[in-house]
């Protein structure tokens, strides 16, 4: 069934025309939206989109970064002053995919997909979006808290600090399909070293819930700790904890939670997977 | 419900179609164009074989929304031959039995025109994180990936 097409020349615009209308989506690269529609989803009856490409932009100011919703995971992978994200973007689909996804769509997508997401609550990042209230920033864990609730709300795009050393932040995804498949799990962890010892741990999963979700138990258990063996036990053992992973194609909730600490321990050690 | 007209570069050719609102570039390219090389596999993104490139860049064109092309240039692989000489691809596929149904093969040969537009000398592990989002159930791969290897290590031009 034929849908209307909505190309808006603001976000505001965009925004208002997404509360007017229950059955309006955003699109942006299409790889979720698009599939929805060659499915016949009779949800959707309007797809809203911006004309320009003002939310495509990448500012690097100092060590702040700020990425548009419609920033493609390509350009991120083309942009040398993201390199610590580029292991995230390219275990992300083929060069098609990354061609068309963006981040503001990543933060949309579902278990087993969403890895950047993951990657971006490790990072602490805030979201920046618009409603008929006007434009606010908020913080990425909010944000996918009330997500599917936030009918009329559009993420224009996403602000974090870049990690304080490139062995600060690691990520590791796994996959039953090489080279790459979605999800069993994607886990992503700042950890900064100082004096020996990581403070500020900030520890993310995608695939462990509905969205990407913080792992604040294996948090608290690292914070202070030094990354050896002793050190993480207690984070290694507590990694499962919070977490509501799904049954899907891919693996069970059961496989998901028995192997998320097999492969944070891997990742905290910066052992092979 | 009205139809919106879509101008775009196809194959070094403009066209221009009408398309109704939620339409696919692969649907416009098939149905409106006449262009029948992309195809239709998963309707999802998930098997490549709609893959085209938009200004040289390699895209599902199943979940590309058409009017989001407008003044772009579409490249499938229905334009890689010249007149009647085939694209050098082309011919290192056939000589590498690298098609067997063919259904994979005019995506896999746009991935693999994308890689070597921009790394004429790809290594292994760079051919087969070209073609990872492109399914092929005939093959096993290897054929494909050899045959885009080989093409590349005859040192031609890719214009």
């Amino acid at each position: 069934m034929p849908v209307t097409v909505k190309t808006c020349a603001t976000p505001a615009e965009a925004a208002a025309a997404l509360s007017s209308d229950r059955g309006a989506r955003y699109i942006a690269g299409g790889t979720l939206v698009m599939r929805a529609v060659n499915e016949g989803d009779v949800g959707i009856t309007t797809l809203v989109r911006l004309a320009d490409r003002a939310l495509a932009q990448i500012r690097v100011s100092g060590a702040r970064v700020s990425l548009g919703a419609e920033v493609t995971l390509l350009a991120i992978l083309r942009e040398r002053e993201l390199s610590y994200l580029h292991p995230v973007v390219r275990s992300i689909g083929g060069p098609a995919v990354r061609t068309m996804g963006t981040v503001g769509g990543n933060l949309f997508a579902a278990p087993p997909f969403g890895d950047l997401t993951a990657a971006l609550l490790a990072l602490d990042a805030m979201v920046s979006v618009q409603s008929g209230y006007g434009a606010r920033d908020m913080a990425l864990e909010e944000f996918l808290a009330g997500r599917d609730r936030a009918a009329g709300t559009l993420a224009l795009g996403v602000s974090f600090e870049r990690p304080a050393s490139p062995d600060a932040f690691r990520y590791r995804k796994i996959a039953r399909v090489k080279p790459k498949g979605a999800s069993v799990v994607s886990i992503a962890a700042h950890v900064p070293n100082m004096g020996g010892r990581v403070s500020n741990v900030r520890i993310a999963y995608g695939g462990m819930a509905a969205t990407a979700i913080r792992a604040k138990a294996a948090e608290r258990a690292l914070e202070g700790r030094a990354l050896d063996e002793a050190g993480i036990a207690a984070a290694v053992a507590a990694a499962a904890e919070g977490t509501s992973p799904a049954t899907d194609a891919i693996a069970s909730a059961w496989y998901r939670r028995e192997v998320v600490g097999v492969h944070l321990r891997r990742l905290l050690l910066g052992l092979e997977a | 419900m009205a139809k919106t007209a879509l101008q775009f570069t196809h194959n070094g050719r403009d066209v221009a179609v009408f398309v109704d609102g939620g339409t696919s570039l692969l649907t416009a390219l098939r149905e409106l164009v006449g262009d029948h090389s992309p195809k239709f596999g998963c309707g999802q993104g998930g098997c490549g074989a709609c893959t085209v490139l938009i200004d040289g860049d390699p895209v599902l064109s199943c979940v590309t929304l058409a009017e989001s092309v407008a003044g772009k240039s579409i490249a499938t692989a229905d334009g890689l031959k010249n007149g009647p000489e085939l694209h050098p691809l082309q011919t290192a596929f056939m000589e590498s039995f690298a098609a067997q149904c063919g259904y994979c093969t005019p995506g896999m040969l746009m991935a693999a025109k994308a890689l070597l537009d921009r790394n004429p000398t790809p290594s292994r592990v760079e051919v087969v994180e070209a073609i990872s989002g492109n399914i092929c159930r005939c093959t096993g791969y290897e054929p494909i990936i050899n045959a885009i290897l080989a093409a590349a290590g005859h040192g031609l031009r890719w214009a």
